[in-house]
């Protein structure tokens, strides 16, 4: 760090670090919390200066900028087609269709972001540890009176604080934009749906970083932890679909099947398996969130059909379908916070 | 210079089943520089780490400036500057951005974390290179930066974990110098560790052999000599023309004379004093010549290899 902080962000969390005085205890032996404040400066500052953040920042925006385009362009043909536009907007919730449209050929907004999002993820994750471990820096971190804890609790801190600040600015240059060119303004249900969708691409992309970090405590090389990663990422992206498909083809076989009964607790199970995957979870949560017009996440019979009002669902309702999912997410991200702290503070700190 | 800075009681510290550490006890003086000698693997890091309170040891107690490091490692290591070997440093900073990092760490800020770091960058020397990357340093310059990085908490020890591997000669004796004069301009007590003996020699005032886990003798050179040398203190190169094996006789009957080995030209004479006139007389009177006569000191090495000798007689039995 250069003493002198010139850029604003600095200036901010300086702002942050003078709320804890750090420097009057210093002298006893409680742990200072200005310098963790200062890992966490220094750890954001060598993020956004890697090329490796500055590249896949690069391909997310340029994706953004490519589905939000066609999501422009389907929308603007249905609103033109249509007398009372502004009446559409309401009904239809259109704003929330800028994320989640596609006209077939460009996938929309959240899949590249549930594609893009754990990417970005283990990429700040993936060589936490292990790259101070290898540069000899460690050791020398660690000789610094400081709690051994600080240094990867700093290192989740900037990166959290670095997915946050980019994707509500993500999110709310979409909604700017879409004011801009579509006419039609959020209403507060919808800003309120898309602050929920961001949260929710934070808390997926969290869970990433943190398996990142794991296995950045695991592996000694960078290089191992990062395809370590990339592989689960794969299989959960790629695979673990097919391979349940594959079991639900099975498990589904009409012919096989009873009753009405055994199909419906038969294609719970299939689904209680997809739901392992959390690109699964994520998808669903976004999908309940950002199209009020989903009213189940499992399966539902004619019977329990019958009598429903065919409206939209209030914001209240779609967050309480997709509670388990988003708890089984922030759970998830937990727990693998909390492997990868156990494990680095149990790891011997010689090189 | 009695008071007692760094005590190891009964350090203990086991892998799996085998001692890394045993029963290690050691004091270091205030303001002394103490050398750990040893060969690799003998658990030297090992000691590093518990003193600083970063490995915890099986048992015993390390108390550092009266704080124990087990219990309470942060106040150890605001006290105690570690230089570990191979030091490393974030590439893509500068040099002086490095030390500016390490001094927020410890609780100095702004304009006096900038001026202290320039400052120690010019006692190592380093000033033309404080605003160049350390990615681009040279491992002599990586070991200095590390020294400055080391100071710039003001500590009252140093502990330096073979600072001098893998630098040139020049580069080590700048670099031992530089200990030197710290050591005695600001009071800093100095712990080294080495396995390079001539450096750690030229400047320790303290040594302790340190060979599988286990302290085997501490003290300043002098001492250690004694305690290994007691009979055969002198050994007495002579090259001579022609040997006769009446003169071995007549060297042989000089009382404090121990043993005399003929090596192709030369004789080897283990004697208790300094007899070396009396050789020389002798070997003139007897009417051969006397080509060379020097006495051989007992150097670190010297003492070091002695006590290897036996370790390796150990590991062949097993």
């Amino acid at each position: 760090m250069t003493g002198k902080i010139n850029n604003p962000f600095s200036r901010w969390l300086e702002k942050i670090t003078n709320l804890f005085p750090g420097d009057d205890v210093s002298i006893s032996e409680r742990p200072d919390r200005q310098a963790f404040w200062m890992i966490v400066r220094k750890e954001f500052a060598d993020s956004i200066r890697s090329w490796r953040i500055v590249i896949l920042l690069a391909i997310i925006l340029l994706t953004c900028i490519a589905s939000l385009y066609t999501a422009v362009t389907t929308i603007q043909d249905v609103v033109e087609a249509s007398e009372d536009a502004q009446k559409i907007g309401r009904g239809a919730y259109l704003f929330l269709s800028l994320f989640t449209v596609s006209d077939g050929a460009m996938p929309s907004f959240i899949t590249f972001i549930g594609l893009l999002g754990p990417l970005l993820g283990i990429a700040l994750g993936f060589d936490a540890i292990n790259s101070e471990r290898n540069r000899g820096t460690l050791s020398r971190l660690m000789a610094q009176p400081i709690p051994r804890d600080y240094v990867i609790n700093a290192k989740f801190v900037a990166s959290v604080l670095l997915c946050t600040l980019l994707f509500f600015s993500l999110g709310l240059l979409v909604m700017a934009f879409g004011i801009l060119i579509l006419g039609i303004p959020p209403t507060g249900e919808e800003f309120a749906r898309i602050m929920f969708f961001l949260f929710l691409c934070i808390v997926y992309i969290a869970f990433w970083l943190n398996l990142g970090i794991l296995f950045s405590v695991i592996f000694r090389q960078a290089a191992t932890s990062a395809l370590a990663s990339i592989a689960v990422w794969l299989f959960f992206g790629v695979f673990f679909p097919i391979i349940v498909n594959l079991f639900a083809n099975n498990v589904l076989n009409v012919e096989q099947v009873a009753s009405m009964t055994e199909l419906v607790s038969r294609y719970g199970w299939v689904l209680a398996l997809m739901r392992l995957s959390p690109n699964y979870l994520f998808n669903e949560s976004v999908t309940v969130l950002l199209s009020p017009t989903t009213r189940s996440v499992g399966v539902v019979t004619m019977e329990q059909m019958v009598g429903a009002v065919t409206s939209p669902l209030p914001l209240t309702q779609s967050l309480l379908l997709v509670w388990p999912q988003i708890t089984a997410m922030i759970a998830a991200t937990l727990i693998c916070f909390a492997i990868s702290y156990v494990l680095f503070m149990r790891q011997e700190i010689r090189a | 210079m009695t008071e007692a800075i760094i005590q190891l009681k009964n350090l203990t510290k086991k892998y799996d089943e085998q001692y890394a550490v045993n029963d290690l006890s050691l004091t270091i003086k205030k303001g002394e520089i103490f050398g750990l000698l040893g060969p690799n693997g003998a658990g030297k890091t090992t000691t590093i780490l518990m003193i600083l309170g970063l490995s915890e040891p099986t048992s015993g107690k390390v108390t550092v400036c009266g704080i124990d490091s087990t219990r309470n490692p942060i106040g150890v290591k605001k006290r105690v500057g570690y230089l570990p070997d191979n030091v490393g440093f974030y590439t893509h900073m500068t040099g002086l951005e490095n030390l500016m990092y390490t001094a927020q760490l410890n609780g100095i800020y702004g304009e006096k974390a900038e001026k202290r770091a320039f400052d120690l960058l010019e006692k190592v020397n380093l000033l033309d290179a404080a605003h160049k990357k350390t990615g681009k340093y040279s491992r002599g310059m990586r070991q200095r930066l590390g020294l400055a990085d080391v100071l710039i908490k003001n500590p009252e020890v140093i502990i330096l974990d073979e600072p001098t591997l893998g630098i040139d000669p020049e580069g080590v004796r700048e670099l031992l110098k530089l200990i030197k004069q710290l050591s005695k301009e600001e009071k800093i007590t100095v712990l080294l560790s080495s396995h390079q003996l001539h450096q750690v020699q030229q400047i320790c005032d303290r040594v302790g052999i340190f060979v599988k886990g286990k302290l085997l003798a501490e003290g300043n050179l002098e001492t250690l000599a004694k305690k290994l040398f007691i009979e055969d203190n002198f050994v007495i190169q002579v090259k001579v023309d022609p040997i006769r094996a009446e003169l071995i006789e007549k060297v042989k009957s000089i009382p404090s004379v121990h043993k005399v080995e003929q090596l192709g030209q030369q004789l080897e004479i283990y004697c208790g004093e300094d007899v070396s006139a009396e050789i020389s007389k002798l070997i003139v009177q007897s009417g051969a010549h006397l080509l060379q006569l020097n006495k051989k000191d007992f150097g670190l090495d010297e003492i070091y290899h002695r006590y290897f000798e036996g370790r390796d007689e150990d590991d062949r039995k097993n």
